[in-house]
């Protein structure tokens, strides 16, 4: 409770006589209206606390009434009061009193913020169970009539989300005149309205009685699927859902689909997009039979739908259609009824449609079985892997598990090696860091033969990319394959080519051996760490480029965990401590950090430490951080943070341009990758000047 | 209500002997000549219900005035309109990388329909369109616990009982606050925006495109016209103005800097790049001349209340077209046509790339639109009438009847004529509107906003 001890300048909160149980409630309650948001969000989080403390009685008739005033508050705050009310019938005297809470929650549920009203209403209708019959209809109906009637649409479209709760537990009477409310917002002059009241049509329609349902909501449901506005339109076809889960089949016919019919060939594309975009609900509502009749050519119409928008969405469903047929015939359909219109799609002009459907069509070979997959789906998956977006081609490599289970990848490779390889060189590099996530889930699914024939070397390539980020992406990618592929085979296939990088010209390309060291050193055990790593990291402490070298120390403090006792008491700690006198500072504190760590993992082992060993790393003392600064080093810190800002920039942009050069002599930090960890670094390289000045 | 009755039955009346009589209610603004930049107005907009009326400036500001209440009665102070709330919507900012610094001129204002106890409204100025809420407040809490009203702290030993604060009572206060803000979504200048009748979304077009945004959504918004060419060399035309449709939701326009306008339904396609209906009219060869594409430049475009119809505005001239007719406008009203020949001083001083806003009446029947000199010009389109009248300091005394102004081409000066020559061309009027329900009207001349109304007697 960030507030609980008070404003500075405020007599302290112990002592005197005044019970000391009150205090933390009083601060709480103060701060329902202290300026700061974030305190007056606490206080209404906690706002049970206050009301137990107040008591049943002061909670309904002074904290009640000061919360339906405060809706003049920020929109967090009253989406914070709008959620806690919603629980709060036990603590104004339970069910008996729940309709006290309807003032507050009435006038969260006009606000213009919709996710405030929408949580009102929420609350409204989880307090609307706890009410007795009698009080739901004297004090909760009267209110969702006045949100029907009321005068701005914020609070009628509230109120189309609470008939849905009164209707069952009221009286005839009543019943008749909640229908009646309804039915007038169906037909509202505002389009939010009657959009509100469709989209929960379907709600109330399941709580509606049959012949009510028939009658009453079967004619709005037809209005509102033929308003003049399309956005009403839409959500009719939502509601057409629920309605048809409640009607007979030849009520159905009868009713719903002329309606649904003509939603499928609305002029309004939005409108067919919904049917698209809603196609597998409509299919298990309606039943098998009239899918067939009805609902297949309707499909077909949307997958060669004019709006890319709406044939993307229908590609989209197209695995789930076909899943949802009945097993009998459903092969039949599938091939003479479906399939030639995704041919289609497969050439579509627009890549949002194919990739779509690149994303959904390698399910269809589990529904259709070996034959039909080789026979019809095969070419179109090869024609997908040769498309020109990269996304489609994408989409189909990563569902590429589903075709493995049916007919096995190797129908595939010979395709799939070349899609592979132009992915990996794709000219846009967030194309190749995709392909390189499903590197793993590939090799996987190819084995380690065809790895290591044909796509180690991209695996590789990657390395040396001239963007961090897949440079980054590569050093984890090697990391997963290891974990498949075991340690034997890092030994001999990846580990010698990234320990050969580390001669490289580049320095940038020598700091990626340090990575996938600090990657791959775990997975691949003691054994090869020591013996096959830890001498190049070790020689690399003596590179010319400082980052090379503090990185170096970074590394030795990542692999120092896995290296036994001996390694580090011989070869780490000797070269750490060369490292904490290089002449460069960052260098010097990452070493410094290090060899903190490596003594203490040593000290646990119950090796003796000299007090001379002991590292003062004082970037390792968080109180270094608290500490007053002095002007002084303020100014410095100042100029440093700027410099700091122009370097790093420049230091991404080589990442990104791959300027190999050799850095210029100068400031170790100019040279940083990471900026934020060059900010970070620099805040405390300024404080060990201070604390060495001092000394 | 007897009051609006007998207004639209002028209105309507199709002897055209009872014109309005304008007369002048108030001017609001600095009285000294010398115009501080800031504060030049830059838009003009009434509400829905028209009791409020909001202006924006050069220097981003927002004022909002409020039609007095008390006295709505005694029909003098309808068209009395005071300061209601003022804030700052946008400040200068600048680009770093583009260079380029953004003003905090207020392009446009646009009501949003009335949707509770508060008001909302959307600003833009070149970049980013912001959502603002002015709402009332007249209570407050009072009572603290561990501190008195005057934040003094209590001695918290005193503290024996717990106190609910209460609100009580204050002075109304008027808050504006910023809701929303649209940005990133502009490389060109934004020209208009618009809300549309589903409540729910609103358009915003710069130079070259019309982005469709959400009212609650401020991260994305859909392209849905793109008229940039692949090169920009090919570039011949531009985005001038667009609108939706008050109550088709699907269906918008805009207007170009070649006289056309576009008519576009998103029904037909997520994408508006091919317009349903184009509306041009055949140029007349014997006008053509070197200005003849500056001056068909569409610098206004608003549909009626009806729907029926859009007014657009060019140079010379104001034109009604009737949406089922696009190969012509079914009514044309020259606004200065003494101005065509003398273009070419209008080209040098720049004159003639000024943007002249057109206006409604709250009945579809009369138009109005600004021009020179502070003139101002009326078109009643029953009675094909039309008025200039003058935006002046002098006269202001309320209720004195606005005289009628009339230019002289050529030839002879009349009495109370003025000649061409001596119109001054800084003074001009390029933002007006008119009041939804009344008769009352609102034009902004350099850094003076009138208020006029009819003489009702």
């Amino acid at each position: 409770m960030a507030g609980a001890a008070g404003p500075g300048t405020g007599p302290g909160a112990a002592g005197g006589d005044g019970d000391d149980s009150l205090y933390p409630i009083a601060v709480l309650i103060d701060e329902l209206r202290n300026e700061d948001v974030q305190l007056r969000l606490n206080s209404i989080k906690k706002l049970s606390t206050i009301a137990l403390a107040l008591g049943v009685e002061r909670t309904r008739t002074e904290l009640l009434p000061f919360l339906t005033d405060t809706i003049y508050d920020e929109d967090e705050v009253l989406l914070a009061l709008a959620e806690q009310l919603g629980n709060f019938t036990g603590l104004v005297g339970g069910p008996d009193f729940a309709h006290c809470l309807l003032p507050p929650l009435e006038s969260l549920a006009t606000v213009e913020e919709t996710v405030v009203r929408d949580k009102a209403v929420e609350s409204l209708r989880q307090i609307s169970q706890e009410h007795t019959s009698v009080a739901l209809e004297a004090h909760f109906v009267p209110l969702v009539k006045r949100l029907a009637s009321g005068d701005w649409f914020t609070s009628r479209t509230s109120a189309c989300g609470l008939f849905s709760v009164c209707y069952p537990r009221a009286s005839n009477a009543v019943k008749a005149e909640i229908r009646q409310h309804f039915r007038s917002l169906c037909s509202d002059d505002t389009p939010m309205v009657r959009r509100a009241a469709a989209s929960k049509l379907g709600e109330f329609a399941k709580v509606l009685e049959l012949d009510s349902v028939k009658s009453e909501i079967v004619p709005l449901f037809t209005n509102l699927a033929s308003d003049e506005q399309d956005s009403v339109r839409l959500l009719a076809v939502e509601a057409c859902v629920s309605i048809a889960q409640l009607l007979s089949q030849e009520d159905l016919e009868a009713l719903v689909m002329p309606i649904l019919r003509q939603a499928a060939e609305d002029k309004s594309w939005r409108v067919r997009y919904m049917v698209a975009d809603k196609f597998s609900e409509l299919q298990k509502a309606v039943g098998p039979k009239i899918t067939q009749n009805d609902l297949i050519p309707a499909f077909q119409n949307l997958l060669k739908d004019c709006e890319a928008e709406v044939r993307a969405a229908a590609a989209h469903k197209v695995k789930e259609l076909c899943e949802n047929l009945p097993i009998e015939g459903r092969e039949t359909i599938i091939m003479n009824q479906i399939l030639p219109y995704i041919k289609e799609l497969v050439s579509d002009t627009n890549q949002h449609v194919k990739s779509a459907l690149a994303s959904v069509i390698m399910g269809l070979s589990t529904i259709l079985g070996k034959e039909n997959t080789i026979e019809h789906l095969l070419p179109l998956f090869l024609a997908q892997l040769k498309d020109e977006c990269p996304e489609v081609r994408l989409n189909i490599i990563s569902n590429l598990d589903c075709v493995n289970e049916v007919i096995g990848i190797r129908q595939l490779s010979q395709s799939l090696l070349p899609a592979i390889v132009e992915l990996a060189e794709d000219a846009k590099w967030r194309v190749r860091l995709a392909i390189i996530e499903y590197m793993p889930l590939l090799a996987g699914q190819l084995g380690v033969e065809f790895f290591d024939e044909k796509l180690n070397s991209l695996c590789m390539a990657w390395l040396v990319d001239h963007v961090y980020a897949i440079r980054e992406a590569a050093t984890n990618n090697l990391m997963k394959l290891v974990q498949k592929f075991g340690t034997e085979w890092a030994q001999n296939t990846i580990v010698p080519k990234v320990l050969v990088m580390a001669n490289d010209p580049n320095y940038l390309h020598r700091m990626t051996t340090l990575f996938c060291i600090n990657a791959l050193s775990e997975a691949c055990g003691q054994e090869i760490t020591t013996k096959q790593m830890l001498p190049i990291v070790l020689k690399m402490a003596g590179d010319q480029v400082a980052n090379v070298r503090f990185n170096v120390a970074k590394s030795l403090q990542k692999i120092g965990p896995i290296l036994d006792t001996d390694a580090l008491q011989e070869e780490v700690k000797p070269v750490l401590q060369k490292l904490g006198q290089d002449e460069d500072m960052d260098v010097k504190y990452f070493a410094q950090e290090a060899m903190s760590v490596v003594a203490q993992r040593l000290r646990k082992l119950d090796l003796p430490v000299k007090d001379s060993d002991e590292p003062s790393a004082p970037g390792a003392d968080k109180n270094h951080f608290l500490r007053p600064r002095g002007p002084g080093e303020d100014a410095g810190k100042v100029s440093r943070d700027r410099a700091a800002r122009v370097a790093s920039e420049a230091a991404v942009e080589a990442a990104q341009l791959g300027v190999g050069t050799q850095p210029r002599s100068g400031p170790a930090y100019q040279l940083c990758v990471n900026p934020r960890e060059t900010l970070a670094h620099l805040e405390i390289v300024g404080l060990v000047h201070f604390s060495q000045s001092r000394d | 209500m007897f009051l609006k009755f007998s207004l639209r039955s002028v209105f309507n009346g199709a002897g055209g002997g009872n014109d309005i009589q304008w007369c002048f209610s108030q001017v609001k603004g600095a009285v000294d000549d010398d115009v501080a930049e800031a504060d030049i107005i830059s838009t003009v907009e009434f509400n829905h219900s028209g009791e409020l009326l909001a202006t924006g400036d050069k220097g981003g500001r927002v004022v909002i005035f409020q039609q007095e209440q008390e006295n709505k009665i005694q029909s003098h102070s309808r068209g009395e309109y005071n300061v209601y709330s003022t804030f700052q919507s946008h400040e200068p900012e600048f680009d770093y990388l583009k260079s380029l610094e953004i003003e905090e001129k207020i392009n446009k204002i646009r009501w949003l329909p009335q949707k509770n106890a508060a008001q909302f409204l959307l600003s833009t100025n070149d970049k980013t369109i912001k959502l603002w809420k002015i709402s009332e407040r007249d209570k407050r809490p009072e009572g603290y616990n561990l501190k008195e009203e005057d934040g003094r702290y209590r001695d918290p030993t005193t503290v024996t009982t717990l106190r609910v604060p209460v609100f009580r009572p204050m002075d109304l206060m008027v808050e504006a606050s910023p809701r929303r803000i649209f940005a990133n979504a502009h490389t060109y200048h934004i020209n208009s925006i618009s809300i549309n009748s589903d409540y729910e979304t609103y358009l915003s077009a710069d130079d070259l495109r019309i982005n469709l945004w959400h009212l609650e959504i401020t991260d994305r918004s859909f392209n849905i016209v793109d008229i940039k060419p692949a090169n920009m060399e090919e570039l011949t035309e531009v985005i001038t103005a667009a609108e939706f449709h008050p109550n088709s939701c699907n269906t918008f326009v805009y207007s170009s800097s070649k006289g056309t306008i576009r008519l576009c339904d998103m029904r037909a396609s997520a994408l508006c790049d091919r317009h349903s209906k184009l509306f041009e009219e055949p140029e007349d060869p014997s006008n053509r001349s070197f200005f003849s594409e500056i001056i068909s430049s569409i610098s206004d475009v608003k549909f009626s209340h009806s729907g029926r119809y859009m007014m657009t505005r060019d140079y010379l001239s104001v034109k009604i077209w009737d949406l089922n007719m696009e190969n012509r406008p079914v009514e044309t009203y020259q606004v200065h046509e003494y101005l065509r020949s003398k273009l070419c001083s209008l080209y040098e001083n720049d004159c003639i790339f000024d943007k002249f806003e057109c206006c409604w009446n709250g009945s579809d029947s009369v138009v109005m639109t600004g021009s020179y000199n502070n003139f101002f010009r009326m078109f009643d389109r029953n009675t094909k009438r039309d008025i200039t009248l003058e935006a002046s300091r002098e006269n202001n005394k309320p209720r004195t009847v606005l005289k009628p102004r009339k230019v002289c081409a050529s030839g002879k000066r009349k009495k109370d004529e003025i000649s061409v020559d001596s119109l001054d061309f800084n003074k001009k009027i390029l933002h007006t509107a008119w009041h939804p329900k009344e008769n009352i009207i609102a034009v902004a001349t350099t850094n003076n906003l009138y208020i006029f109304q009819d003489k009702v007697n």
